[in-house]
């Protein structure tokens, strides 16, 4: 794994233009350092999710550089994108499996990936008998497997109720603390980007921007009580107000 | 629920019989024009070597033609998947195979091939279109984020097409293949019927013909009776395994709970 502090995620000034003629990106660039945890907030259809498909290489750039990280990454989407056919345990070991790894590591590193997101008992569940919350913790243990340096997160919560989104937002500190890896994490959402974050990259839309760059440097670990923090909601103001000009900047 | 469900169809099976056995009787309606339930029963078992070699014949032509079927419709709906202008070029002519009536291809048929051969020709053209068309529409069809997280492990297109798409259209595939049962007996017997009094075959299809031409009207329903029999039979174990491939997994094998 690479040294904390130097980038593993480069883009510079990339643009990404779609064929319908949409712009989705346009002189943007990111650094993403070592086992930083990034937020890309935005509004729907500012190009966050196409930005982070690029460093997914999944996306390629109109223009620009991309300079991507060597080695195992991995992706959650913002659904769980699971193989309803396969159950938990076969849905994690898929990318071992396509890279022809080892039966008996791909056993330990199913069953370890499954243990870190608490799914341990639910190894031999088909995703339809799970709840959207599982789902997406069987999605994160299919990510894990491959012990990737850098974690991608496309809004993965977003479509689950408040509840069972904190307390992901939680136990995903929890794995990024243990693990040290680098995530960069997309969403819409001011508070869950605040809480989860050390650095917020605020983006205007259409065409995608870079519009702020706010670190968040309230301590680790983060907890309940941080959430209902005057700090926290300091954080969250300073970002409100951020993607508000970013919004009335792009409507004039 | 699930005891009306038996109890109902078995309740209007008796009723219709009953009503077709007063009928005749009533009536007096003579054997060579309408046979009563009771004489077609007892020409079944009286004719019962006979047809039943006539019914393994018919269903094994329809086995193969299926199995054709299944087989040619899966590596062609495959193959339009993988190369868009095999799509292009061939699709329509598939289509058309579909459109044309069968009973109007199978005179020629018998023209040109053998007997056996021109049957087994006809339960293949109508139970080769729904499993290509279901089974590409399956393979058309599968989750795009699935695709990108198959591209982002960089797997071959050979891991994609065994690990995700091939599983992703089962529940298509075994829908068009349901279909192509029931369809492939249907192009074994229309073959029979067009090949006639002057065919060779010994086919249930046949035995309709032969006893057709005989006036023997007892055993022309009784051949028909075996005929849908097989066809359910058919209908039933494709669909017990649709069920056992999907039961676990797929919406079409849960009931609703309310």
């Amino acid at each position: 794994m690479s040294e904390p502090g130097t980038p593993i995620v480069s883009l510079r000034d990339v643009g990404k233009t779609f064929e319908s003629g949409i712009v989705a990106l346009d002189d943007f660039s990111l650094d993403v350092n070592a086992g930083e945890f990034v937020s890309l907030l935005g509004p729907s259809g500012c190009g966050k999710s196409t930005a982070l498909r690029m460093v997914a290489g999944l996306s390629t750039a109109s223009i620009g550089t991309v300079e991507l990280p060597e080695g195992n990454i991995g992706f959650v989407f913002q659904d769980p994108t699971l193989m309803p056919w396969a159950d938990v345990a076969a849905n994690a070991r898929l990318p071992l499996k396509l890279s022809g790894a080892d039966a008996a590591q791909s056993n330990e590193a199913v069953a370890r990936a499954l243990a870190r997101v608490g799914l341990a008992d639910f190894a031999k569940a088909y995703p339809r008998e799970l709840s959207g919350g599982m789902k997406m913790r069987a999605s994160i243990a299919r990510a894990l497997v491959t012990e990737p340096a850098l974690l991608l997160m496309d809004e993965p919560f977003a479509a689950l109720d408040e509840i069972t989104r904190f307390k992901l937002n939680n136990d995903l500190l929890k794995l990024w603390q243990e693990l040290r890896r680098t995530v960069v994490f997309v969403t819409h959402s001011v508070f869950e980007s605040v809480y989860l974050s050390q650095r917020i990259v605020v983006m205007t839309s259409r065409p995608g921007r870079v519009f702020a760059d706010i670190p968040i440097d309230a301590p680790y670990p983060r907890d309940e009580r941080f959430r209902t923090s005057a700090e926290f909601a300091g954080h969250c103001r300073v970002v409100s107000e951020a993607l508000g000009q970013a919004m009335t900047e792009q409507a004039a | 629920m699930n005891a009306l469900r038996i109890a109902l169809p078995i309740l209007v099976l008796v009723l219709v019989v009953l009503a077709w056995d007063l009928v005749v009787r009533l009536f007096g309606i003579p054997p060579f024009v309408l046979p009563g339930p009771g004489l077609v029963l007892a020409t079944l078992i009286a004719d019962g070597s006979l047809l039943w070699q006539s019914l393994l014949t018919t269903l094994a032509i329809t086995f193969e033609g299926f199995a054709l079927a299944a087989f040619g419709g899966i590596v062609f709906a495959i193959a339009f998947n993988h190369w868009r202008l095999v799509e292009y070029s061939l699709y329509p002519y598939a289509v058309i195979l579909q459109v044309t009536p069968v009973i109007a291809v199978a005179p020629l048929l018998l023209i040109y091939l053998p007997q056996p051969l021109a049957v087994l020709a006809c339960a293949w053209i109508v139970a080769f279109f729904p499993v290509l068309a279901n089974t590409t529409l399956g393979l058309n069809s599968v989750d795009h984020n699935l695709i990108a997280l198959f591209d982002l492990y960089k797997a071959s297109r050979w891991q994609v097409l065994w690990n995700l798409k091939l599983p992703a259209a089962l529940p298509q595939m075994l829908a068009g293949l349901r279909i192509a049962g029931g369809l492939s007996l249907i192009g074994a017997v229309v073959a029979e019927i067009a090949a006639g009094s002057a065919g060779a075959g010994s086919g249930l299809a046949y035995r309709i013909a032969e006893s057709h031409y005989r006036l023997n009207i007892p055993r022309m329903f009784a051949a028909l009776l075996l005929l849908a029999l097989a066809g359910v039979a058919i209908y039933l174990v494709l669909s017990a395994i649709s069920y056992l491939a999907l039961r676990r997994w797929h919406e079409s094998a849960f009931r609703r709970e309310r």
